[in-house]
């Protein structure tokens, strides 16, 4: 990663916004946990905690595939819409048993993400508007597809991903977790990992040095449309119906600013994957704590923004640091 | 740009001839570079006639009028969001400054006319200052900028609305509600207004120094800069002119339906993007088209149009159409103007 030399005369300075600026997000999410702890009747209950993991679990999955898209200086507009159409999928193949149904769905993340890869990498469209393509005709698909209704599952087995738990903890939290370790691994430990961020570091002295720019930015979409109908899929089974007109709505958002407030610069070339695991978190926790304290709706928004806008802007200089 | 008056003109034919090896732009480059500028009208035109000859009720004035007051609203959104474009930006917010502008449009209608058009006009070109400072003074990403303010203001408009649950309604504004109802010559005032604001965004964007300095800006800032363009005013500027334009489209909206909907405008940033890039201009900035612009909001107003002439197709075959199209116009136009640059 990019471990920032800090020239020595304003060294001070500068490491303390270096230091702000990689631990800023864990700062927060520590400092908020102890208010809560502190002022928020029932905040420590299990039931809560649960909760709160519960609701932010699909959120950390979708971040994932996008904190892999933003390193490599590209952004995913349209995992919200692959929700949508997994959810809108399942329930027409449930007949064939869940798995077959899960298959599917994933599949469709697979080929939305396959799509999206191929007009970024192979035709050379900006990645915003290749993904805003497929997040308007997505949602519309799977409008069409669902006829626009939602419908009760009564799978059991899909119910039991949804609502039941392992030792205490929600299958779906597991599911988020393990997929925040695998992906952890794959961008620590492995040359794709490397690939992802020299690309976002520079496409251009990527293919010169012959990485496999083409495969790669087509992997990493891929990624994060199957890693999105994953969320839509544990979606739909904790919401026990499939909705494709709200499932994923704005998640897309969420996701950038999970991605964005836990470290990774828009500009690419960097990816932190813990730090969009806590900024989920910690954007999760701001809603919550905002609600727990009877804040309406429309005051929760604007602190949401103003927390992205003030995030954003402590790590504005890293770019010429 | 492209080389293909070459031949008739003087000072381009000069130029071909310093540069080494001289190659005449083939008939190949030259038909992509037409099609990369004007392509969005040609399919704009096979579209009407395809339109003319599948749909019966669809050549006739009332539909047209229809498709042109339906636009309207868009149009103006994506005038600034053309400016924007060009200037190297994006902005995420104009579907929260729509509603902004409607529902403060409707609160303001106790104060007259004035108020009504005035209250959402300058709300809205104050909270575009406050994106063009994030991103023009304060130098951070104007989609990350953008983005906040898409939620920001949106929470804004939901404190005025007590939580969404109030729609406020239009109240003796006689001047502003004719403003979005009336017509003149069978043709809705909304149509003028859009029609006015393309004519004078265009001749500020093309003939005074603001629109060459928007262009420089979007081109190579860093280069801008060096030339003496006030590249942070410019910018700033970018943003105050697609929000107000985004808040008086909310504004005229309520005019026309006589009440101010805090849930209107949700997703209308997309629309407005996909207008611009359907139009030919580039997200990279630097270049870019107001006529495209206006061909892209009329086909989109088209497809609509053709999807509610097919009874049983509901709004999601649109959104599943207006999508795919979209796909298909950007992946023609990067092979096209690969086509020119080789």
């Amino acid at each position: 990663m990019a471990e920032a030399v800090m020239a020595p005369p304003q060294s001070a300075r500068a490491a303390r916004l270096g230091w702000i600026q990689d631990r800023g997000v864990y700062v927060a999410f520590v400092a908020l946990i102890l208010f809560n702890l502190a002022f928020t009747e029932n905040f420590a209950a299990v039931s809560n905690l649960r909760l709160q993991l519960v609701q932010v679990a699909p959120i950390v999955i979708v971040s994932l595939g996008m904190a892999l898209v933003i390193a490599t200086e590209g952004i995913d507009l349209s995992v919200g819409s692959v929700m949508a159409v997994a959810a809108a999928l399942i329930p027409l193949y449930l007949g064939y048993g869940p798995w077959v149904a899960v298959g599917v769905a994933l599949a469709a993340g697979l080929t939305m993400g396959a799509i999206n890869g191929a007009l970024v990498s192979v035709v050379g469209v900006q990645p915003i508007v290749a993904t805003l393509g497929l997040l308007v005709a997505g949602r519309g698909f799977a409008l069409v597809m669902a006829d626009g209704q939602l419908k009760t599952i009564r799978n059991p087995t899909l119910l039991s991903l949804g609502s039941d738990s392992f030792i205490g903890i929600p299958y779906t939290v597991l599911c988020a977790a393990g997929a925040a370790l695998v992906v952890g691994f794959v961008v620590r430990r492995t040359v794709f990992g490397r690939r992802v961020v020299a690309i976002g570091g520079s496409r251009q002295a990527s293919v010169l040095a012959g990485l496999p720019v083409r495969r790669t930015l087509m992997t990493v979409y891929i990624t994060a449309g199957v890693l999105a109908a994953f969320a839509g899929i544990i979606a739909t089974a904790r919401l026990q119906a499939s909705d494709p007109s709200s499932v994923g709505q704005l998640l897309e958002l969420s996701a950038i600013t999970a991605v964005v407030v836990g470290g990774t610069p828009l500009t690419g070339g960097r990816v932190r994957v813990i730090g969009t695991v806590v900024g989920a978190l910690l954007m999760q926790l701001i809603r919550a704590t905002l609600i727990a304290h009877d804040l309406p709706d429309s005051s929760a928004r604007v602190i949401e923004a103003a927390i992205i806008v003030a995030a954003v802007y402590i790590q504005r200089q890293r770019g010429s640091a | 740009m492209s080389a293909s008056g070459a031949l008739d003109h003087p000072d381009a034919a000069l130029a071909a001839a310093t540069r080494a090896p001289v190659e005449e732009p083939g008939r190949r480059e030259r038909a992509a570079g037409v099609m990369q500028r004007g392509g969005a009208w040609i399919v704009l035109v096979l579209l009407l006639i395809i339109g003319a000859i599948v749909f019966p009720d669809f050549a006739t004035s009332a539909n047209f009028r229809n498709i042109a007051i339906q636009s309207s609203f868009l149009a103006l959104a994506a005038i600034g969001m053309t400016f924007v474009i060009v200037g190297a930006g994006i902005d995420l917010s104009v579907g929260s400054m729509l509603a902004l502008g409607g529902v403060l449009g409707a609160y303001g209608s106790q104060w007259g006319s004035a108020g009504a058009l005035g209250l959402p006009i300058v709300a809205c070109a104050a909270l575009g200052l406050v994106n063009g400072m994030l991103v023009g003074r304060f130098r951070m990403a104007p989609f990350i900028v953008t983005l906040a303010s898409l939620l920001g203001v949106r929470g804004i408009v939901l404190a005025i609305s007590d939580e969404g649950d109030n729609t406020f309604t239009v109240e003796d504004a006689v001047f502003f509600s004719s403003l979005g109802k009336d017509t003149l010559l069978g043709i809705g005032y909304p149509v003028y207004i859009a029609i006015f604001a393309f004519a004078a965004a265009a001749v500020v964007l093309n003939r005074t120094r603001f629109g060459q300095s928007v262009f420089a800006v979007g081109g190579n800032e860093d280069s801008a800069r060096l030339m003496g363009v006030p590249v942070t005013r410019v910018t700033v500027t970018l943003y105050v002119i697609s929000a107000t334009l985004a808040g008086l489209a909310g504004a005229l909206l309520t005019a026309r339906s006589g009440s101010g909907v805090p849930k209107i405008g949700e997703g209308f940033e997309l629309l407005a993007i996909a207008a611009v890039v359907i139009g030919g201009t580039l997200l990279s900035g630097g270049a870019g088209t107001l006529g495209g612009t206006l061909a892209g909001v009329l086909l989109l107003g088209v497809i609509q149009n053709f999807i509610n002439q097919i009874p049983n197709l509901n709004a999601s075959y649109q959104s599943l159409v207006s999508g795919l199209f979209l796909v298909v116009v950007v992946v023609v136009q990067t092979y096209l103007s690969r086509e020119q640059r080789l």
